[in-house]
């Protein structure tokens, strides 16, 4: 049985095998719809090749490395990149490709096509993958097909793509995906027709770009937009784009080119086809019996229907909520270049003033009631820093993984991870803050007389030593807080200090000429204009994984002002006798500090019950997240208090690093994380340290205790105790 | 950490599903491993399992207590890396007494009925590995202890 069908021959019998999108398009046709000729490579060749090569089970292995529901969003975009990586690197089987190359050589030659996902599930009616399977636009020749045949099955296990699975409860073990080949048509507009606005059940929607569809879809173009009435198809209003550019098939892709004047000028479309595109939207809709969205092009004059697909209702509940916001964490280049702009020009300054400002208010002579408002004034500044950092910090985080899907597609390294090589040549505060403590603990390591006094706390406050700290404790306050610095942190930070200077120096571990020769063989793949968005990309990549460190020290400079104020207050209520102060919420310390008889609620005591069955970790699952193997004693932190008694060679355990805490790192011979991703702080200075690091490992400081002696080997992503 | 209700269910589930654990003793002749029937009593705390007076593994037990039981879900599929679930109970394994008996023979004759007659035969004896740790492996490296209080 050939895996190759025309569109023309399909029918329903073979849905599971076809997908939704190529039996939609069949159907079209059977009905006199014009669609652009194609095939359907069934899901048979997608099993063939995960089958024959064994990526069946490989994929299955990485999916399952941890429970599902324990996966952070990070950890999906990893495991779905080290997956999409199996793909790029693993060939079609002689024989399958033999067998599927004589249908496109045949059908279009070197013809340019478009090569598109057609899961079985997708597009039904009630579940809609629109925008998570990759489509590849502009192709020529069978091998090039092949290529992106490839990339259109790996995108089965993007992340996007996984976490709708997960939502609906859809099987991934048996997913299975077919994809259809195109002819492309080269339209001179394009567009998407929803039988009906999502905003008004009696009105539909038609919107059209000049060019491709594709930067409508992606968002990168603005479309004009038309609002009709449902019943009588009467254009209701026309609301014409900021027309400047469109995406125009060029060389073997597709690409973003500005609008001449006269196009920008004038609609895509006149009112007459206006009214054709949503003739045809409503044939689709009889045809499936269901409202449809219809993607369209107007080719040589000819409108064409390229996909129809049901208009499906969002599912409901926070769950959505959250799927959104992640999905809008995929930006594109010309997003994250503006994004980026805002945050190093706009965000980070007022970041930084805001908490200036703060550290300018003398808390001491404030009434009761001033702290309180005080406080309250601070506790505000930092919830919304706090969602400035979610809603534009951690969104351009995506620069880096943009830049390792164009790295992994074009080099097809080994190793999915090479790229963050190719980032690390950046200048980030934390490892300034770092470079400046040891420098202070060379001084101690250099000098036993001055260790020794040091130590005994006598040292004269004029030394250099002493010089040296106070200036590090006005650049960047208590390490592990950003500021409030008083007597007990200068000497938690000289105990730390000492406990540097027993070891010798750690230096960043930068390898300079290994990122400069990759960063050559990288741009070496692109020329001319190619080579210069590469280059770009490449800057915009390091912004991205440079501020996805230091926008939380900005971010614990504002915390650290809101602590130092609660800490104020909390003294204040211990002064007065009250109990417990030490862990007092910042609305209780408000609250009892405006109330002198306000009782915080009291916290649940645990009660311990003989445990007949006493778990103990082994061996522990996570991810590989920095290469090398390490032995030591675990120290876990669970407070800001643990990092000062962190000894030299030992193992740093904890929930989540951010970089308030790295400062430890140069003392620790390996890190293991609970919060799991590759390019989250504890991975991104543990590889500049050459630290071995796992991140993701569930439960990680409920099971491991400090002085275990654990292994953390980073290169299988596993940590043993022993 | 306590053990989780989640664990347990599935440490239950395994052993209600999986009739057969390979049982590795040690004797004169060194290491030696046979496939058993077996049974897990209520409480989890003990494996049942039955053998003739005159094998080897009885042999290897009567002069060395300390034995391990393997009980695992696996398919022979390659799917088994991700799926299969493989636990090693160790602890010292012993016939059990007349006391216990007729209760401990009613929870393996539950499981296996088909070896009554086995079991009645004056020369077969009914062992219980009194458990003291199981080692529950996962998702193909995912490993804990289980701790067992007798």
């Amino acid at each position: 049985m050939t895996s190759v069908l025309d569109l023309h021959d399909i029918d329903e019998g073979q849905a599971e095998r076809v997908g939704g999108k190529a039996l939609a398009l069949a159907k079209m046709i059977q009905h006199g719809i014009a669609v652009p000729s194609g095939i359907c490579i069934a899901t048979d060749a997608y099993d063939d090749y995960v089958g024959q090569t064994g990526l069946r089970e490989r994929i299955l292995l990485e999916i399952n490395r941890k429970d599902f529901r324990e996966m952070r969003w990070e950890e999906m975009w990893d495991a779905s990149l080290r997956i999409r990586n199996m793909f790029i690197t693993t060939p079609i089987p002689r024989p399958l490709a033999e067998s599927l190359e004589p249908h496109i050589t045949s059908r279009f030659a070197s013809r340019p096509v478009v090569v598109r996902s057609s899961a079985p599930g997708e597009d039904a009616a009630k579940t809609s993958f629109a925008g998570l399977h990759e489509s590849y636009v502009n192709v020529r020749g069978a091998e090039e097909v092949l290529d992106r045949l490839k990339l259109v099955w790996a995108s089965l296990w993007s992340d996007g793509a996984l976490l709708y699975r997960q939502e609906l409860s859809l099987d991934v073990e048996t997913s299975r995906m077919a994809v259809v080949v195109q002819e492309l048509l080269s339209g001179e507009c394009s567009g998407v027709a929803f039988c009906r606005s999502p905003n008004e059940a009696t009105q539909a929607v038609i919107e059209a770009v000049h060019g491709l569809n594709q930067g409508l879809v992606d968002g990168t173009v603005e479309p004009d937009r038309w609002v009709l009435d449902r019943e009588s198809g009467r254009i209701i209003s026309h609301q014409p784009a900021n027309r400047l550019q469109a995406v125009l098939p060029v060389g073997d892709g597709v690409e973003l080119k500005p609008l001449s004047e006269a196009q920008a000028s004038r609609p895509p479309l006149c009112d007459r086809q206006v009214a054709e595109v949503y003739t045809l939207a409503r044939r689709c809709e009889a045809l499936f019996g269901a409202e449809q969205d219809v993607e369209w092009t107007v080719a040589g004059g000819t409108l064409t229907a390229l996909q129809s697909r049901a208009i499906t209702t969002p599912v409901a509940g926070r769950g959505d909520e959250d799927r959104r916001w992640y999905l809008s964490l995929r930006r594109s280049f010309d997003n994250l270049r503006a994004l980026r702009t805002r945050i190093e020009d706009e965000l980070i300054p007022r970041m930084i003033e805001e908490a200036d400002r703060l550290s300018q208010v003398d808390l001491a002579p404030l009434e009761n009631g001033a702290l309180a408002d005080e406080i309250e004034a601070r506790a505000v500044a930092h919830h919304t820093w706090v969602g400035v950092y979610w809603d534009e910090f951690i969104p351009f985080a995506h620069g880096a993984r943009l830049f390792g899907q164009v790295y992994n597609d074009t080099v097809r390294p080994s190793d999915p991870y090479e790229f963050v090589d190719l980032l690390r040549d950046t200048e980030m505060v934390s490892l300034e803050r770092n470079r400046r403590l040891e420098d202070l603990a060379g001084q101690l390591r250099a000098d036993a007389r001055l260790a020794e006094r040091a130590r005994l706390g006598t040292i004269d406050q004029e030394t250099p030593f002493m010089r040296g700290l106070r200036a590090f404790l006005d650049a960047f306050g208590d390490p592990s807080r950003g500021a409030a610095v008083e007597e007990r942190t200068r000497e938690r930070l000289i105990s730390l200090l000492l406990e540097m200077a027993r070891r010798p120096r750690t230096a960043s571990d930068a390898p300079a000429k290994r990122t400069e020769s990759l960063v050559e063989a990288f741009l070496s793949r692109f020329q001319g204009e190619e080579r210069t968005r590469a280059v770009e990309l490449l800057e915009l990549a390091r912004a991205s994984y440079r501020l996805r460190d230091d926008d939380n020290i900005y971010l614990g400079r504002v915390e650290a002002q809101l602590q130092a104020a609660a800490d104020e207050g909390r003294a204040r209520l211990a002064a007065r006798g009250m109990a417990g102060t030490g862990h007092l919420d910042p609305q209780d310390v408000i609250a009892a500090l405006r109330d002198p008889t306000f009782a915080p609620k009291p916290g649940g005591s645990v009660q311990e019950r003989r445990r007949e069955f006493q778990l103990e970790p082994r061996q522990l699952t996570g991810q590989p997240a920095g290469p090398g193997v390490a032995t030591g004693k675990a120290r876990v932190i669970r407070g800001r208090a643990d990092l000062f008694e962190f000894k030299a060679d030992e193992v740093l355990v904890c929930d989540a690093i951010d970089p308030n805490m790295t400062f430890v790192v140069p003392l620790a011979t390996a890190i293991v994380e609970r919060r799991g991703g590759m390019l989250i702080h504890g991975a991104i200075i543990a590889r500049e340290y050459g630290r071995p690091c796992v991140t993701g490992v569930p439960d990680a400081v409920d099971l491991i205790r400090t002085g275990d002696r654990v292994t953390v080997d980073g290169y299988l992503g596993i940590v043993v105790v022993s | 950490m306590e053990v989780n209700e989640e664990l347990t269910m599935r440490l239950r589930e395994l052993f209600r599903t999986q009739g057969l654990a390979v049982l590795s003793t040690h004797g004169e002749g060194g290491p030696y491993a046979s496939l058993v029937g077996f049974a897990a009593t209520e409480d989890l705390k003990g494996l049942l399992f039955a053998t003739s007076r005159s094998t080897r593994k009885y042999a290897n037990l009567m002069g060395e207590s300390h034995a391990a039981m393997l009980v695992d879900s696996r398919s022979n599929q390659d799917s088994d890396f991700h799926n299969a679930i493989a636990v090693t109970a160790t602890g010292k394994a012993e016939e059990v007494t007349e006391t216990d008996r007729d209760a401990l023979l009613k929870v393996y004759l539950g499981k296996h009925p088909h070896l009554a007659e086995f079991v009645g035969a004056p020369t077969c004896a009914l062992l219980r590995l009194a458990v003291d740790t199981y080692y529950v492996v996962e998702r193909f490296q995912h490993v804990v202890e289980i701790h067992v209080n007798q």
